[in-house]
């Protein structure tokens, strides 16, 4: 099996990591991390995470590959799951199902693939590809193309960077395979897919646009892997040690406390096939009386304080547990909840022009210039 | 009309008789080794206390922690197949795949997957396999399994292929008790098939319970048909629990708040239950407990179904206090209290002692806690109505003030103010609130679906309609029936406006009815 061969072009002078094989432990503290990078979408991990941990006990395992190592020439699949989160608690996630696009999309290109890797490392993508890695054991490479969990497929860096949208290969359950040879862009990509995604009940398992090794060291978003599998390391180490497992993950991530209170109530409508909203939490101890608004699109896009906008995307913002640390899905946020709205550093490549063009709040429905948590002289 | 309520918990078994809107007789006496014997003696305490006034009893409501408890402690379980209508998906997370291995391997009967199933919009998934369903029917029978959990993807929103499975199953194993998901839980696979073989491997319990409550009422000499009390503060018929064991596991904490509301007249307020080893707080809307909306954890099983949303603490009567530094609980002496707690002429010092010393409660020797340092009670005190706060704003679902009930052996050690509360009532017949939710217990309808294409008012109509049929099937009288739940959620990346639609009513049951469902 051809993989991490050495690379072609050191960048930056970096040599790059060792091949190594993960432990369970590793993806279960990736299933974790992964879920509060998915700022509030992306879909709950732990059915991925239970089919990891029967491949394991069988004796399968996932070795996960630096991006640096990867041969300027080597073909890396962007993998994810597609659909609606409801449809996923009944149909389960299930690894020769994630794998049959990948199959189906070496047969349409005559070529192995060398390696896999999420095409969003927040939320059940995040450990999507290490089902397959698990299966076939292709290595995973440690990158994505979000870097957190965002709900459409122009909203990556290698949109971003104007790469190659097709070809896209979508697999049913069922013997139902869909090849999209090409497409006129991104949004037209996520169109198309989207209508047969819902055709086949709502959830599909994809293999995106090819990438070369060179792509991948390029364009993605690097190391990823390892940051949510640190994220959880650090959320568990804190629960054991009976510490703040809130402090863990704002230290693991570099972000800052935004606020925290308590949630008093939660809006939610479906429109064009997303689930659009806002939380509304009245602060407790070094906050109360004051009141933070957090908005979602299948995941937080902006958040308020007292009527001012204080965060958007594409900074990440969290909204935790306040006890346990565990991310909160937008769709299960609720009435009571003790909460810690975070924010943790977004990717660079989506604070330039073209990434705030895709990513930033105005993409989202909000009229406001993007305002960085991180930038100088900022709350 | 006349009812009985019996609340068989952990430590104590409590019974009372309820005429109307009045609380005639309360007894408490201790729970037995083979629950039974329990309630025999509660009843004829209660006869004793109230004589002729138990005459004309028109109906036993009993509520156990026996089921839930049988799961915890892996005893009576039966083993049980799992049948699963899904293929060619879900094949990868077999039944029982994140349950405790030793509770697995105890009921482990089998477990069976065939194709078949549902999407989210009604359209088969696949046909039904007839021939692989008859199959495991015959393999089943020849394992001498009589017990199995039916599962089909996107049951809650059709059941058509498990009905069809129970009928082919039925005919290949005509002893066979079968359960069908699509009668327990919601939307959520794993979730709802774990209910569903919980279900299933308690069917040779739930089966001698009932017929041995059964005994005990006739022994005591009363004509009354028996009810078992449910999760959401419901009653169903004996011959329903006894197929059904899975919706008294949280009867319990639900009984308090019910009986809390009964005796306080508050159907909207905050409840703590203060028994010997924990605290439960709940939240009362309209007279009925908020449920849980997420996965419950029973026995280290995931469930998803109709639960009371209750918080725990490790605060309790029997709560075990230790000095240098000062820590109090989880540790609790329970049902020992009147043994080892020093009030009693034991040595571990507990949150009855601290109570006794503080003045706030009058129970054993008070002599025996005169030493106490005051600086030591004050702060005990102090920590637990901390935590009681904390527990009680925590389970708030709004900013608005409400009234706190307080119910339970250990009441007291509910503090008389706290934040975000109007104020704390404290009830009559506190102590045995649990039995007088059961003896008030409603019957109800219930409907989890998702509609498409309709607007919100036309589609919350259609759904209670639905639910206010099954609430009358069940029992209630039409006349009585009220809304208690309503909610719908708009479901994200579905096409056609798709809204997930839960209303749930209740209604008193139909005082005629009861022989009949008896």
């Amino acid at each position: 099996m051809p993989s991490a061969s050495a690379p072609d072009v050191p960048i930056g002078g970096r040599v790059p990591l060792p091949p190594r094989v993960l432990t369970i432990d590793d993806v279960e503290a990736l299933a974790l991390g992964a879920w509060i990078l998915g700022t509030g979408g992306g879909g709950d991990p732990y059915h991925k995470l239970l089919n990891v941990r029967e491949l394991y006990r069988k004796g399968h395992t996932v070795t996960l590959i630096d991006p640096l190592s990867l041969a300027d020439d080597a073909l890396v699949a962007v993998l994810s799951n597609m659909g609606a989160p409801l449809v996923g608690q009944e149909r389960l996630a299930d690894a020769a199902f994630a794998t049959k696009p990948v199959r189906t999309m070496e047969t349409y290109l005559g070529r192995k693939f060398d390696a896999v890797m999420s095409l969003e490392i927040g939320g059940g993508n995040g450990v999507h590809p290490l089902m397959v890695a698990a299966l076939t054991g292709y290595p995973v490479v440690d990158a994505d193309t979000m870097g957190r969990a965002y709900p459409e497929a122009q909203m990556t860096s290698v949109a971003v960077a104007e790469l190659q949208c097709w070809p896209f290969a979508l697999a049913d359950i069922r013997d139902n395979e869909v090849i999209i040879p090409r497409a006129a862009s991104w949004k037209w990509m996520e169109r198309i897919s989207r209508k047969a995604c819902v055709e086949v009940g709502s959830v599909a398992a994809t293999c995106k646009a090819p990438r070369t090794g060179r792509e991948v060291k390029d364009h993605g978003i690097l190391y990823t892997t390892t940051k949510a599998i640190d994220l959880g390391r650090a959320v568990l180490d804190a629960r054991a040690r009976h510490a703040d497992p809130v402090r863990a993950i704002l230290d693991a991530c570099a972000g800052k406390l935004l606020f925290a209170g308590k949630v008093v109530d939660v809006a939610r409508r479906a429109t064009e096939g997303f689930l659009r909203g806002r939380a509304e939490i009245d602060g407790l101890g070094g906050d109360a009386g004051r009141r933070f608004t957090v908005h979602f699109q299948n995941e937080f896009s902006v958040g308020y304080l007292d009527g001012e906008p204080v965060v958007m995307t594409p900074d990440l913002i969290c909204v935790v547990d306040s006890v346990s640390g565990d991310g909160i899905g937008t769709d299960v946020i609720r009435y009571g909840q003790r909460v810690s709205v975070l924010a943790l550093p977004g990717p660079e490549v989506f604070m330039s022009p073209k990434g705030l063009e895709a990513v930033g709040p105005r993409a989202f429905g909000f009229d406001l210039d993007f305002r960085s948590v991180f930038a100088e002289g900022a709350r | 009309m006349k009812r009985i309520g019996i609340d068989v918990g952990g430590t104590n078994t409590d019974a009372v008789l309820v005429d109307g809107g009045t609380v005639v007789g309360a007894v408490k006496t201790a729970t037995t080794d083979d629950v039974t014997g329990g309630v025999r003696t509660a009843l004829r305490d209660l006869t004793a206390q109230v004589g002729g006034a138990i005459a004309g009893t028109a109906a036993v409501m009993i509520g156990t922690t026996h089921f839930i408890n049988a799961v915890v402690q892996r005893r009576h379980l039966n083993r049980a197949a799992a049948l699963r209508i899904c293929l060619p998906a879900c094949a990868s997370l077999p039944p029982m795949v994140d349950w405790p291995r030793d509770l697995a391997a105890l009921v482990d009967g089998g477990a069976y997957l065939v194709e078949g199933g549902h999407e989210y919009d009604g359209r088969p998934l696949m046909p039904l396999d007839e021939a692989a369903v008859a199959e495991a029917g015959r393999r089943m029978r020849a394992d001498g399994v009589t017990a199995v959990a039916v599962t089909s993807v996107f049951s809650p929103l059709t059941s058509a292929f498990e009905d069809r499975a129970a009928e082919i199953l039925r005919q290949e194993h005509p002893d066979l008790r079968i359960t069908l998901s699509s009668t327990l839980g919601r939307i959520g696979l794993l979730e709802r098939e774990n209910v569903t073989i919980l279900n299933a491997c308690l069917q040779d319990l739930a089966g001698e319970t009932v017929r041995a409550f059964e005994t005990a009422i006739a022994e005591s000499g009363l004509d009354a048909p028996l009810f078992i009390t449910q999760n959401d503060g419901t009653v169903a018929s004996a011959a329903i629990a006894r197929e059904q064991p899975v919706f008294g596991f949280a009867s319990g904490p639900t009984n308090s708040m019910r009986g809390a509301a009964f005796l306080s007249g508050i159907d909207d307020a905050m409840v703590v239950d203060v028994g010997g080893t924990t605290s439960d707080v709940g939240c009362l809307r309209a007279g009925f407990p908020r449920e849980a909306n997420n996965v419950v954890q029973v026995g280290g099983v995931r469930t998803l179904f109709r639960m009371p949303d209750v918080l725990s603490i490790g605060i309790g009567g029997g709560t075990v206090v230790k000095q240098d530094p000062l820590t109090v609980g989880p540790v609790s002496v329970g049902h020992r209290l009147t043994r080892e707690a020093l009030v009693f002429g034991g040595d571990t010092l507990t949150l009855t002692d601290i109570a006794v010393a503080a003045g706030i409660a009058e129970i054993g020797d008070r002599s025996r806690i005169a030493a106490l340092p005051a600086a030591l009670v004050r702060e005990t005190v102090e920590t637990v109505h901390r935590r009681l706060a904390e527990t009680v704003d925590r389970m708030k679902s709004d900013a608005a003030a409400v009234p706190l009930l307080a119910v339970g052996g250990g009441a007291m050690l509910t503090p008389d103010r706290m934040p975000g509360i109007s104020e704390v009532v404290r009830v009559e017949h506190f102590a045995v609130a649990n039995a007088v939710g059961a003896a008030t217990a409603q019957v109800s309808g219930e409907v989890d679906h998702v509609f498409r294409d309709m607007d919100r008012d036309a589609l919350l109509r259609e759904a209670e309609t639905m639910a206010r049929e099954r609430a009358v099937a069940a029992g209630a009288d039409p006349a009585t029936l009220k809304v208690v739940d309503m909610e719908d959620l708009p479901l994200a990346y579905l096409p056609g406006n798709a809204v997930r639609a839960r209303v749930r009513v209740v209604g008193d049951i139909v005082a005629e009815g009861m022989r009949r469902a008896g």
